[in-house]
């Protein structure tokens, strides 16, 4: 009797903690994700939504008054302009560059260690880190740096051209700069992907009479096709928040000619100390970033299955 | 088809072509870098020097010497090294955690919980900004480390929680179920046997969370102020706002930021690439 009472109240518990036994291990993660994202969101759309915050000790609930405003501003628009640009641009040539290195280093008539070589140099620009190239890139984009050297030397340019310091020029600069430092992510996840096509595909296609584009066009590319979509995603979103790069070379000058979203909201904030106008600003960004998100999570959910 | 060429030498042709563009790629992509270093072994004078050279006659480590000796640039050096080894360790212990959940168990709102962990990477940063600002402030741990690494773990965590749920779930239930047979609990099934066996993925996501926390700037500009806290990329960038350029030194502290990221990747780059590749591609 008492033994069996005894088994029955430890299944009991057994089954209640392993009940709550997933729970125990997600803790530690839920309490820091609701103190890192989950409020810091809230909070930031309840600022968003007042009378200048932070600065204001008596801020007051004043509706969607700084949305429209934000909205409704000429250097929002210019900022929305340039990060729309810089991102769609750093995008399409991250995933050319990317694309066409990975088919370089997929041949087969170089040897194994030739192919390692070059693979460890394009991986190269991968590893700095953001604020380091945009030192290393205002040093070489410097009126009398290097770069402007080499332009004069090869006839290909006749006066030095201040590549971050004129209006006309710095937005393709820093985006430029941008390409450089990203495309080995595509290029990585590009090379995986082609290893990853069956050999006999090709093999088919060649006895089928395809030539070499053919076999790009029907094979390679349909085959990348899943992995093309999400890079070009994640990629989007990331880009979007780019930060430090355009911060550490142009600072969004000059006069607003590089000025994204993300330079605009820290300027709004830290330097104009408006934080409920720049928490609007960050919540479009936010609500930007997640609408590409959800698709990212739909396209990489439907490709699991 | 092509060509009376014999086929060898027509092949042989399409090598060097192909070897020509790769060179002009290697260009492409190491120029820069080479140009980094050959600019921290000059003087600072003969940095814009015309014609710029490689190797200048000034050619000295003393921009290395310069900043490995003052106490302040070192200083940024080592509160990198500590903010993101922390990172990476509390990541780790929290992300095995909660890898082990996702992967082992059935739970109500498993679904909606490993969606939002997958979400929070695409929250921007510059969103969070200014609530973290206020929440650092209120918790009073503005200018500290506490600051950096508790902000640096909402983009780390869930990049570890991820990877390692799909680490576990390559591994075999039997292996836990064996543990618990013999007695053991679920905490010591995870940390004797299938924390060990995942050595590989646990360097892989280790190394790339040192590697996103040693290169954060936004929030290291925002959450520190003075300058014994200031990491090193933001430390560069009071460099360049303090001095009259000093572009030597700069590109020697360049170099030397890079070199920890560099040889991890270098001696882990298998590890690196399953890391850098998991977004997209599907093993």
């Amino acid at each position: 009797m008492t033994v069996t009472t005894r088994t029955s109240a430890r299944a009991r518990w057994y089954k209640t903690s392993k009940r709550l036994a997933p729970f125990a291990y997600l803790s530690p993660t839920l309490v820091l994700l609701t103190i890192l994202s989950l409020i810091p969101i809230v909070m930031v759309f309840y600022y968003s939504l007042m009378d200048n915050v932070v600065m204001n000790p008596d801020p007051v609930f004043v509706g969607l008054k700084n949305y429209v405003e934000i909205l409704t501003d000429d250097v929002f628009h210019t900022a929305l302009f340039n990060t729309l640009y810089f991102t769609l641009m750093s995008v399409i040539f991250h995933l050319i560059i990317g694309l066409s290195f990975a088919m370089l280093l997929n041949t087969d008539a170089i040897n194994p260690f030739t192919k390692a070589l070059f693979r460890v140099i394009y991986i190269l620009p991968w590893v700095f880190t953001a604020s380091i190239i945009a030192i290393l890139w205002r040093l070489m984009l410097n009126p009398n740096g290097v770069i402007n050297y080499l332009l004069e030397w090869s006839g290909l340019i006749s006066q030095k051209i201040e590549w971050l310091g004129s209006r006309q020029v710095a937005l393709h600069a820093v985006t430029f700069i941008n390409i450089w430092s990203g495309y080995p992510f595509y290029m990585v996840s590009l090379l995986a992907g082609l290893q990853g096509i069956p050999n006999d595909m090709y093999e088919a296609g060649t006895i089928d009479g395809a030539n070499k584009q053919q076999l790009f066009r029907f094979i390679t590319l349909p085959q990348l096709r899943p992995i093309i979509i999400s890079l070009a995603m994640l990629d989007f979103i990331w880009t979007m928040q780019q930060f430090t790069l355009i911060w550490m070379t142009t600072g969004g000058g000059p006069i607003r000619a590089t000025e994204v979203l993300s330079t605009l909201t820290y300027k709004m904030a830290f330097s104009s100390y408006e934080f409920s106008l720049a928490s609007a600003n960050a919540f479009v960004i936010l609500a930007l970033s997640l609408f590409v998100a959800y698709f990212y999570v739909r396209h990489q959910g439907a490709t699991n299955e | 088809m092509s060509s009376a060429l014999p086929k060898s030498v027509s092949k042989r042709l399409s090598q060097i072509g192909i070897i020509l563009v790769l060179i002009i790629g290697a260009l492409f992509a190491g120029f820069p870098v080479l140009w980094m270093i050959s600019s921290s072994f000059k003087s600072n004078t003969e940095i814009f020097a015309y014609p710029p050279s490689l190797i200048t006659d000034s050619f000295s480590a003393s921009a290395y010497r310069t900043v490995l000796t003052d106490p302040t640039k070192v200083r940024f050096f080592i509160n990198s090294y500590v903010v993101s080894t922390l990172v990476m360790i509390f990541t780790l212990f929290v992300g095995i955690m909660g890898g082990y959940s996702f992967s082992r168990y059935e739970f109500p709102f498993k679904q909606a919980l490993n969606m939002i962990v997958i979400g929070v990477q695409a929250i921007p940063p510059i969103t969070l900004l200014i609530p973290y600002f206020s929440l650092i402030v209120l918790l009073r741990l503005y200018n500290t480390y506490p600051a950096l690494i508790l902000t640096y773990m909402v983009f780390t965590l869930s990049y570890a929680i991820i990877m390692m749920t799909g680490y576990f779930n390559t591994l075999p239930r039997a292996l836990d179920e064996a543990v618990m047979i013999d007695g053991g609990s679920s905490f010591v099934a995870l940390w004797r046997v299938l924390v060990p066996i995942s050595l590989p993925g646990i360097v892989s996501v280790g190394v790339y969370t040192f590697m996103l926390a040693w290169n954060e700037f936004l929030f290291a500009l925002t959450l520190t102020k003075t300058l014994n806290m200031r990491t090193v990329p933001v430390g560069i960038q009071m460099l360049m706002g303090q001095h009259s350029y000093e572009w030597n030194e700069m590109m020697a502290m360049s170099v030397l930021g890079s070199l920890p990221v560099l040889i991890l990747f270098l001696i882990f780059q298998r590890f690196f690439i399953a890391g850098m590749t998991a977004g997209s591609v599907k093993g």
